[in-house]
This record gives C-alpha cells, sequence and structure tokens, in this order.
C-alpha cells in the first residue's frame, strides 16, 4: 500500500533533552493510524514537526512522495490538543478567518462551513461568541474548522476529549466518514478504546524511540501468546486441575457463565495445534467455552512500556 | 491630545480665579500704599485699631489672612518683623507679591531717608531687548530656543507613549492567543515567523494611522492660529524690513514665525521612521516577553529592561539635550538604538545634520534585524511553552533551540 506520510530517522533535542530519538515511521495512504506513547514519549512533538511547527534536528518527512514545504500545509489539518478559539469573536468570524488561513477563498469558506455547520447541527451559533458556548459546543466549531479545507491528512490529538457519549460519537462517524472520502488520519489518543475501534495501524513511542509499529492486526498476531480461555463442566474439577498443570501452563481464568464449571486459561506451545486441545479436553469433561484469547492494545500498550 | 492641554491650562486658570482679600495692619503707615490690588488679590486697610482686633475681623470677615507690619525705629528693622496670619496654608503666590511690592517700596524709602533721589533712578533704569538674529539675517525671538525644546520634547515623549501603548498592544494580543490555547491551532497555518510581525506590523499600521490623524489635526490648529494672527508665511516677504519690523512688535507672532521655522517636515518625517524603527525593536522584544509568560502578572520581571531605556532616553532628552543639543552625551544617546528614537528626534527642532540622523536610523533598524530574530526564536519556543515562568536563563536556552 501507498504510504502517504514517511518520516525518515527524525531527531529532536530540546537541549540536552531528547525528544524524538531517529523515528521511521510510514502512515498508509487511506488509514487511521494510532500514534500512542505514555505522557511525555514525543508524540506532540512528532506531530508538530509534521506540521511543521518546530524542525526536527536531523531526519526528513515526506508527504506524498515530497520533502515537508510550506504549501504542504494547505494539505494538513491538524486538531491540537490544546486548542481553543478567540473568546470574544463570533463563531462564524473566526471560522472564516481560519479557514482564510488555510488557502480557501472567503466564499468557498462560506460555502463549506454552512454545509458543515447545518451537518452537525449548529447553524444558530454563527453569531454567537465563542465565550458563549460551552467546551464541547466550541471544539465541534474547532473539528469543522479542521477539517474545513479537505486535507490529504488530518491529525487528530485527543479528539473527543470534552465531548459527552453522543457527541463523541457523532465525531467517530465523521471521523470513519472523512477516511471514507479518501483522508488519512493520524490519531493520538490514550483512550485505547477507540484505538481499538478505529485504527487500523499503530505505533508506539516510547521514551522518544519508536518501539512498536504495524497493522494492528499484525501486531495482535505477534503478541497471541497460544492462550485459551476454557469452560469445561466435569465431576471433579481438582483432579482435572492437577491433571492438566502436569500438561500445560494454566491459570485461572473469569468469565460469566451459567453453570458451575472449571474455568482456565491454557496457554500451549506454540507449534501445537488448538484442535488437538479440543479433542483432549472433550474426553475429560463437557466443553462448552473454548476461546482464543487476544491481546488487547491496551495490553500491548501496558506490556510495551512496562518491558522497556 | 490637544484638547487634553486646552483642559490642564482652563482648570489651571479656573483654579486661580478666586479673589482673595488680605487684611493689612500697618502700625508704620508708611508702606501700605506699596500693596496694589491685582487680578485676584485685594487689599483692605485695618488701620486705627489694635492687632488683637485686626485679627478677629480678619478671621470673621473670612479674609485670606492679615498683613501685620509693625512700628519700628528704622527701616531697616522691618526686614524680619513684618508678619502674615494665616488661617491654614498661605497662598504662595500671593506671598511672593506681597514681599516683591514691600522690597521695592521698602528699598526706596531707605534711598529717600539717606538722601537719594529716587525719581533719578526710575529714570535712568534701561530695558535692554537683544535682537536676535542667525548670520542669514533671520529674526528669531528669544522664546525659540523654548519652541524648539517644546516640539522636541513633546515629539520624543509622544513617540515613547507609542512605543508603550502599541508595544503593550502586541504583547497583550501575544498573551491573549497563548491563553486562549488559539495559538497551536494558528501556527500550523501559519509561520510563528510570520503571525508575530503580522501583529506588529498591524500595530504599527493603527498606530501610524493615529499619529497621522493628530497631524491634520494639529496642522488645521496651526493654520487657524497663523490666518487668526495674520501671519504671512512667505520667506521674500519675510526678508523684507517692513514685515520684520512687525515680527518684532508682535511676541505672539514671533512665536509663530519660530514654529513655521522650524524643520517641520524633517521632525513628521523622523517621527514616522523613528517610530517605525523603535517600536519594531520594542515591540518585537514585547512580542518576546508575551509569548515567554502565561498571563500579564508574569510581564512585570521582563518590563524592566523596556521601561530602563525608554526612561533614561526621556530623562537624557530632557536634561542633557534641552541644555545642550549637540553635546557629547546627547549625541551617544542619539546613535544607542534604545534609546535614539527620543533623544534623536528631541535634537531635530535644533538643527541635525542630515548624516547624522541617517547613521542614527541604519544603527536602530541593523539592531531591530538582529533583535527580531532573536525575538522571533523565543517567540517561537514561547508561545507552545505553559506551565512555568522562564527566567531569563531558560529564555536563553530557548534561543539554541
Amino acid at each position: 500500500m501507498e504510504n502517504l506520510l514517511v518520516a525518515e530517522n527524525v531527531c529532536k533535542n530540546f537541549g540536552k533533552f531528547t525528544a524524538l530519538n531517529n523515528i521511521s515511521i510510514a502512515v498508509p495512504k487511506g488509514s487511521i493510524f494510532g500514534l500512542l506513547g505514555p505522557n511525555g514519549a514525543g508524540k506532540t512533538t512528532f506531530i508538530r514537526i509534521i506540521n511543521q511547527i518546530t524542525m526536527p534536528d536531523s531526519g526528513t518527512v515526506f508527504l506524498d512522495g515530497e520533502a515537508l514545504q510550506a504549501h504542504h500545509i494547505q494539505n494538513i489539518g491538524y486538531l491540537p490538543e490544546e486548542r481553543g478559539l478567540y473568546k470574544s469573536m463570533k463563531v462564524g468570524e473566526q471560522a472564516l478567518y481560519l479557514a482564510q488561513l488555510k488557502g480557501l477563498t472567503k466564499s468557498q469558506a462560506k460555502e463549506r462551513l454552512k454545509y458543515w455547520f447545518d451537518r452537525l447541527d449548529i447553524g444558530s451559533w454563527w453569531d454567537k461568541k465563542i465565550e458563549e458556548l460551552s467546551k464541547g459546543m466550541a471544539q465541534k466549531v474547532q473539528f469543522i474548522v479542521t477539517v474545513l479545507h479537505e486535507p490529504k491528512l488530518l491529525i487528530f490529538d485527543e479528539p473527543f476529549s470534552g465531548f459527552d457519549p453522543i457527541n463523541a460519537n457523532l465525531i467517530k462517524d465523521e471521523i470513519l466518514k472523512l477516511r471514507e472520502d479518501g483522508a488519512t488520519i493520524i490519531f493520538s489518543t490514550h483512550r485505547m478504546e477507540s484505538v481499538e475501534e478505529l485504527c487500523d495501524h499503530i505505533a508506539l513511542i516510547h521514551n522518544a524511540n519508536k518501539v512498536l509499529d504495524g497493522k494492528v492486526s499484525d501486531i495482535k498476531l505477534s503478541y497471541k501468546s497460544n492462550t485459551y480461555e476454557v469452560g469445561l463442566i466435569c465431576s471433579n474439577q481438582e483432579q482435572l486441575k492437577n491433571e492438566l498443570r502436569e500438561k500445560f501452563i494454566i491459570s485461572e481464568a473469569n468469565f460469566k457463565t451459567l453453570e458451575e464449571e472449571l474455568k482456565l486459561n491454557i496457554k500451549i506451545d506454540a507449534n501445537a495445534s488448538s484442535n488437538d486441545l479440543i479433542s483432549y479436553l472433550t474426553t475429560k469433561g463437557q466443553l462448552n467455552h473454548f476461546v482464543e484469547v487476544i491481546p488487547s492494545v491496551n495490553d500491548i500498550f501496558i506490556q510495551t512500556v512496562a518491558n522497556k | 491630545m490637544v484638547g487634553m492641554i486646552f483642559l490642564v491650562v482652563y482648570l489651571s486658570s479656573l483654579n486661580n480665579e478666586e479673589i482673595r482679600t488680605i487684611a493689612v495692619f500697618d502700625a508704620t503707615e508708611k508702606l501700605s500704599d506699596a500693596l496694589e490690588d491685582s487680578d485676584n488679590l485685594k487689599f483692605t486697610l485695618l488701620n486705627g485699631i489694635d492687632l488683637e482686633n485686626a485679627k478677629t475681623i480678619s478671621k470673621e470677615s473670612n479674609y485670606h489672612g492679615l498683613l501685620y507690619i509693625p512700628e519700628a525705629a528704622g527701616f531697616s528693622e522691618l526686614d524680619r518683623n513684618i508678619q502674615f496670619f494665616v488661617e491654614g496654608s498661605p497662598n504662595i503666590s500671593a506671598i511672593q507679591y506681597i514681599e516683591k511690592s514691600l522690597n521695592a517700596k521698602l528699598t526706596n524709602l531707605k534711598l529717600e531717608e539717606d538722601g537719594v533721589n529716587v525719581a533719578q533712578i526710575e529714570a535712568s533704569k534701561s530695558n535692554v531687548d537683544i535682537r536676535i538674529e542667525n548670520y542669514q539675517g533671520q529674526q528669531t525671538s528669544k522664546m525659540s530656543s523654548w519652541i524648539k525644546a517644546i516640539f522636541g520634547g513633546a515629539a520624543g515623549y509622544l513617540l515613547m507613549m507609542f512605543i508603550i501603548i502599541y508595544g503593550n498592544m502586541v504583547m497583550r494580543s501575544v498573551i491573549e492567543e497563548k491563553t486562549n490555547r488559539i495559538i497551536e491551532i494558528i501556527i500550523s497555518s501559519v509561520k510563528p515567523y510570520h503571525l508575530m510581525m503580522g501583529k506588529i506590523i498591524g500595530t504599527c499600521l493603527a498606530g501610524i494611522t493615529q499619529f497621522l490623524i493628530w497631524i491634520v489635526l494639529g496642522g488645521v490648529l496651526l493654520f487657524v492660529a497663523i490666518s487668526f494672527f495674520g501671519l504671512q508665511l512667505e520667506p521674500e516677504t519675510m526678508a523684507n524690513q517692513e514685515m520684520m519690523d512687525q515680527v518684532n512688535n508682535s511676541g505672539m507672532q514671533a512665536v509663530l514665525y519660530d514654529i513655521a521655522r522650524l524643520p517641520m517636515i524633517t521632525l513628521i518625517v523622523s517621527f514616522l521612521i523613528f517610530f517605525i524603527g523603535g517600536y519594531f525593536l520594542y515591540s518585537s522584544i514585547y512580542a518576546a516577553i508575551g509569548a515567554a509568560v502565561d498571563n500579564e502578572t508574569d510581564t512585570q520581571q521582563f518590563m524592566f529592561p523596556i521601561i530602563i531605556p525608554l526612561m533614561l532616553a526621556m530623562y537624557v532628552g530632557f536634561f542633557a539635550v534641552i541644555e545642550n543639543p549637540h553635546g557629547t552625551v546627547a549625541i551617544i544617546f542619539s546613535h544607542i538604538p534604545l534609546t535614539s528614537p527620543i533623544v534623536m528626534l528631541m535634537r531635530i527642532p535644533f538643527g541635525v545634520p542630515w548624516w547624522e540622523i541617517l547613521i542614527s536610523m541604519l544603527v536602530l533598524f541593523a539592531t531591530f534585524a538582529l533583535v527580531v530574530w532573536f525575538a522571533a526564536k523565543i517567540y517561537r519556543v514561547g508561545i507552545l511553552m505553559y506551565g512555568k515562568k522562564p527566567t531569563y536563563k531558560e529564555l536563553y536556552k530557548w534561543l539554541k533551540y
């Protein structure tokens, strides 16, 4: 798949502090790319480099095959984590101004703003001042301003903070729709459930280094431990447990069922087949629960960060 | 501005309009006729009663005070013995007026006592009035130096106010964008340097517009004043003798003539150029300060380096330049970039060679280019820094990011 954004060996130091150490990342076209990492890992610095707010000490970033230049700003939409608007300016005026900064003409901007304001159901706010709006309402305006110039690359840093669940969903649907329309999205957040839901690629940055990146499904595959969650109805649970312990690595599992059954996590050798495990287990009792344990992004995140 | 001056003059004249009555108890009966009523002083004689009564009367009649001249053996004795009774504090100008009048009278009385003919002395007093001309034969009034100082001082003071007012405006708008957190949204579309320069230049244009409005108003006022006093400005008519005499006759005309002969065009053009240079220099520092802090209260520690050179320039201007516009101190300070806009403006009415102005401007603009480069670095880093109040050391570190 073609990459929209490629960063090659990007380094950035602030005095003695290293913010980014030799980061190389490729963001495939049309993907939703999760940029993850603990606080202070260097995500924001990396995003700022893409936006040409900060210049890297070394390394190059390519957008669509071209090294980043000033005019690329019009192809990028950025919703920063720390965001706000002029408090005493009217919503419409302000949105027009910001849109024009991104290179839209006034009439173009007006037309598209009208479309988006109606779409997000905020058409009546045009003449209101930002200070009259709630935080979530202002966030909607910021979202519109970010996507208005139809950039190829959208960068959302914690886009859902400050939204109630209904509006968060609304924004999520809009993000998915933007991807359908051809935009590539870089998504930075600490909310792993939304990463799980939205992202198809992720990169994990920890202490200025990239520690992990790739397709979410590939990463999960490499993190799977051949562990199965098993529910077995049998007469003598303790005896069976001891028997199993000799053959496999087992641990207590916890899931909800209707019956009083033996609940275990069973880890088998990487080259062993799950079919063999099933046929073995069926000889011991009635098997009514058998699921492969898939690591969540949350688990992968915690595991990777803790190991480094 | 002009209205303000009129208001102050009007208010202080109002303040003095009150007429004060002063009771005079003259035991010698020789001095009281020296005290003539003036515009705001009236004297009432209270002779033929004793001092205690005089005090009570002047108190009850709500007089400003009671002047008591005791009886004395000789006039010399009176020097230290005249008293003034007053409720609260006396009016300084009234006391001065009384002292002056009594001094003159006493001196005359003493002279007469010694057998000198006072009338003869009066008649032989001369009143020299030196006519000041330059070598080209143009006459000026004695006020000329003062007029130059006033115009130079006003221009310098105005420039300082402009720099402070518009520089602060730049700083506040930087802080506003930072506290609003809109800054990151904007600088993802515009380069921080462009944003900063846009702010500085935009505010500068607002300042120039305001200045031009004042110039037009001032020009209209001057024109009205000139036509009111019937002064002709053409230099060739100026040269003829008749005209000169006319100028001589009327002080107001001479003053207006002096004003008209000031290098007005140079002053206005230099004001604009020095304003642009000085304002750019200071407001880029203001912008850097605004970017470095989170709120206006934190700006105090950084305001010092801005206010000190401005104040210094004002004091140097008022004390050194007006005293000797082409002295060493004045020349040096009119070339140091942080003080040159103000000091040079104050010197210009006294006549400064064009190359000196040019050098001063070049130094100013070169410094501006250097300072704006540093300011842009601090600005770029500062606008994205939140939370802590930076020290000078940290600002220095930012320069290297």
